[in-house]
């Protein structure tokens, strides 16, 4: 073989590797891309039954309630809509009513969301952004959410 | 007094970086040996007055200065003396003054060590780092000032965020930086090459331990932060696909590739442009992986960052290194001379083929993590791109990657013989296949194909051990000539298998842990029993203990084995940090072997039961055993002779009467 036969298997064994990559990625990107959804967004995009979303909020105050086997059911709220939501398991450490929180699953039905994951990536300084994003969009977000993260604790500045 | 000398002597840094940064480019122009030798005392003393600097923040920390606003916002004088000192890395700030220290500690590494490179090659390559370096100090003289003073100092520091408060956080983010940072070194060499328009196999050599030693760091770095995610984040995964963690596992990707194509060109002079190419792009994705955790555009535990201005610093420094370098590739790669012929099956050829896919892994990485960020620039959707997408990528060109990785040190240079190496490969095909059988007849749970899964890591390991008993022909001569030639072989060669071995142990856990864990998630009150796998678990109750800074709600378990016999005893926590208000989850670990059980324990309820998460995970410890076992491969490769006695060059005669370049 000579140098150029060689060059040119090298290049087509890579646009070939190459190639592959890139139906690999189509197909997953085709199968597993998650969109993120506030509260309005659900009811104003009408959210099929059964797509997995992410649903992004705060957690309305006294709407926690818990059942049996971890089950519990909360709803999920942007100012302007609210979605209920079921979850069994462990909730995480920073879940709390009237905090940030994201919940991944999907609608039945009757309305409700079926979350598979609720995510607390964020500290209690910190909500998440998505959250942060989509509260300023729906004219409920308060700059004291930012304070609250930026304030000390025990007053000790002064 | 302290935190302004600190300051002072980063500017003073900032002031050599740029004598340094301009200096020897003059004198290589000029054709001025004494500028171009400016660089070497320079970089030594950035290195004094950077470390002075990093002094002045520990000792801040260390004591427990809230006089610093840093200090303040992240420390706090109840805890113990390792998070005292490690926190500060544990806040933006603090963590882009460790990286600097660590860049101008290589940099004054290869000024002292670096003796016996061309003066021109040493001269470009520490200005291209003094680049680098000056613009992180601008970044955080101008951005993140970690010495600003509060007027009046409160008496408490706000605590670090209890999450890094672990040993994890002493390691983990030294040890990534090394690898970070330990790749600017190939960088700027590749640059100082394409500068001077000339490049050779040992260029080659002397790049290469700085790309082992980067990635040996980097390896553990992950792991450690792997290991670290595992028992802290109550959730017992071991790898997440977050971004943040795929920003570090891309600069890996592209510095493996790295570690094997130098070799291709230090033995063969083949694969010049490209290696220059790799050297290239693996510091630009470690430039990215600091862009992504410490812009805060990624939202995760690691974004300490969310100042957009900061954000648009650190991507004006992205443009300028990655666009600056990749223009000057561009120009003037194709003045490199064209290297050495050889066949496809060969070990080049496999050396090719190694870098072919973990390129297009790490391409597909970059894409899964970035693709998000686009879409929302673009359209303003907002997507999360999670694991399925990477395991139905990563997987499917990690795994022909893995089959053919026994083959490659067993095929010659230059042309191989791809019926030999397999002959030789048949006893490790054989195990293989037991062990799929064998998979098979114990586990009927699980995906049909984790079996295969098993076979390949079985295959890789044993065809690590393949390589070695070859090379020392061990059960084909006596087995003292075997003992002798095995201590004879070169330890670059034994480094070659233990780090390929060690690919397969991980493989192995991962796939055995993701085929055959389990899990069980119920709410349970003292005196109640949960079985999982061959163990039962009997909860004996909660009680109270108080920590240096922290409370802690203990439960106390203890687990048995199906027939009674006693194995020990678990004591997960609810941990809670009065100066944040914060919880997080202490998990108990049990480990048995190389298998573990996991406990995590949620809130109390107010009638006394408690919600747990219990996971048996069988063979996990394994992930993180195959990085210790790269790790030492990586090690005995950088003792090895050839890399310590330093590349060839021609006769001290001929080089003085040389004129300088």
């Amino acid at each position: 073989m000579t140098r150029k036969q060689r060059r040119l298997g090298l290049i087509g064994g890579g646009l070939g590797v190459l190639a592959i990559a890139v139906a690999l990625m189509l197909n997953g990107f085709r199968d597993s891309i998650v969109f993120f959804n506030s509260p309005s967004d659900v009811v104003e995009k009408h959210v099929e039954p059964g797509t997995r979303i992410r649903l992004g909020g705060l957690v309305k105050d006294g709407s926690l309630s818990r059942g049996k086997d971890l089950r519990v059911r909360f709803e999920v709220t942007d100012g302007n809509r609210q979605i209920p939501v079921t979850y069994q398991g462990v909730l995480p450490d920073l879940f709390r009513e009237g905090q940030g929180v994201v919940a991944e699953g999907a609608l039945d039905g009757g309305g409700v969301f079926n979350a598979d994951t609720i995510l607390a990536k964020h500290d209690e300084t910190y909500m998440p952004k998505e959250v942060a994003d989509a509260l300023k969009k729906s004219g409920h977000w308060k700059d004291d959410y930012a304070q609250r993260a930026a304030m000390p604790v025990g007053g000790a500045s002064k | 007094m302290i935190p302004e000398l600190g300051h002072y002597a980063l500017m003073l840094a900032l002031g050599l970086a740029l004598i340094q940064g301009t200096m020897p480019l003059v004198g290589m122009r000029t054709n001025d040996a004494v500028l171009m030798n400016v660089a070497s005392p320079v970089a030594l003393a950035q290195f004094v007055f950077v470390a002075l600097s990093f002094a002045a923040l520990a000792e801040c920390y260390v004591t427990s200065d809230f006089s610093v606003l840093n200090v303040y916002e992240n420390s706090n004088s109840a805890m113990p003396l390792i998070y005292r000192f490690s926190s500060l890395w544990g806040n933006h700030e603090g963590s882009m003054m460790l990286w600097v220290f660590i860049l101008v500690f290589f940099g004054a590494l290869v000024a002292v060590f670096g003796t016996n490179l061309p003066t021109a090659l040493k001269a470009n390559a520490l200005a291209v780092q003094a680049w680098i370096a000056a613009a992180f100090y601008l970044f955080i003289l101008i951005t993140s000032n970690p010495f600003v003073r509060i007027a009046e100092a409160p008496l408490q520091g706000r605590d670090l965020n209890p999450i890094l408060q672990d040993p994890g956080l002493a390691f983990h983010p030294p040890m990534l930086y090394l690898g970070y940072v330990g790749f600017s070194i190939s960088f700027s060499f590749a640059i100082a090459a394409l500068l001077e328009g000339r490049i050779d196999a040992a260029w080659a050599r002397w790049v290469r331990p700085w790309v082992l030693g980067a990635w040996m760091c980097l390896t553990v770095g992950i792991a450690g932060g792997s290991y670290w995610a595992y028992y802290e984040l109550g959730w017992g995964g071991f790898w997440f696909w977050d971004p943040v963690e795929n920003a570090s596992l891309m600069p890996w990707l592209a510095g493996t590739a790295l570690l094997h194509s130098a070799v291709v060109m230090e033995k063969r002079g083949a694969l010049k442009v490209w290696t220059i190419l790799l050297a290239i792009v693996a510091f630009s994705l470690s430039l990215i992986g600091t862009f992504l955790v410490r812009s805060g555009v990624l939202t995760s535990v690691h974004a300490f960052a969310t100042d957009p201005t900061r954000g648009i610093f650190i991507l004006a420094i992205l443009v300028v290194f990655i666009g600056g370098a990749l223009s000057l590739y561009a120009w003037r790669a194709p003045l490199l001379r064209q290297g050495g012929l050889f066949a496809p099956i060969s070990r080049e050829g496999a050396l090719v083929f190694n870098n072919l896919f973990l390129t297009t892994a790490c391409a597909t990485v970059f894409v899964g993590t970035l693709y998000p960020l686009a879409l929302e620039a673009l359209t303003g959707a907002k997507i999360s791109v999670g694991p399925p997408f990477f395991n139905a990528t990563f997987g499917p060109l990690f795994i022909p990657l893995m089959a053919v990785m026994p083959f490659g040190p067993l095929m010659g240079w230059k042309r191989g013989d791809l019926l030999g190496a397999a002959q030789r490969l048949l006893a490790a095909a054989m195990l293989a296949c037991i062990a799929i059988a064998a998979a098979y007849a114990i586990e009927h749970r699980g995906p049909v194909l984790a079996p295969f899964g098993v076979g390949i890591a079985v295959f890789v390991m044993a065809g690590a051990a393949t390589d070695v008993a070859e090379r020392t022909m061990i059960l084909r001569v006596p087995l003292r000539a075997a003992v002798r030639r095995a201590m004879g072989l070169p330890r670059s060669a034994w480094g070659t298998a233990f780090a390929h071995f060690g690919i397969g142990v991980t493989l192995l856990g991962i796939v055995s842990v993701t085929a055959w864990g389990s899990e069980r998630i119920a709410e349970i009150k003292s005196g109640d029993t949960l079985d999982i796998g061959h163990y039962r678990l009997s909860f004996d109750g909660l009680f109270n203990r108080a920590g240096p800074n922290y409370r802690d709600v203990v439960g106390r378990f203890t687990v048995r084995r199906a027939g009674g016999e006693l194995v020990g005893a678990m004591e997960p926590s609810r941990r809670t940090f009065p100066a944040r208000n914060m919880a997080t989850t202490e998990a108990a670990l049990l480990t048995r072997g190389v298998s573990q059980l996991y406990l995590s324990l949620g809130d109390p309820n107010p009638d006394g039961s408690v919600p747990v998460r219990l996971y048996f995970k069988p063979n996990v410890v394994m992930i993180w055993l195959g990085a210790v076992f790269m790790f030492v491969g990586g090690g005995l490769s950088l003792s090895d002779r050839r890399l310590r006695v330093g590349a060839p060059r021609p006769a001290r005669a001929k080089a003085v009467l040389q004129p300088a370049e």
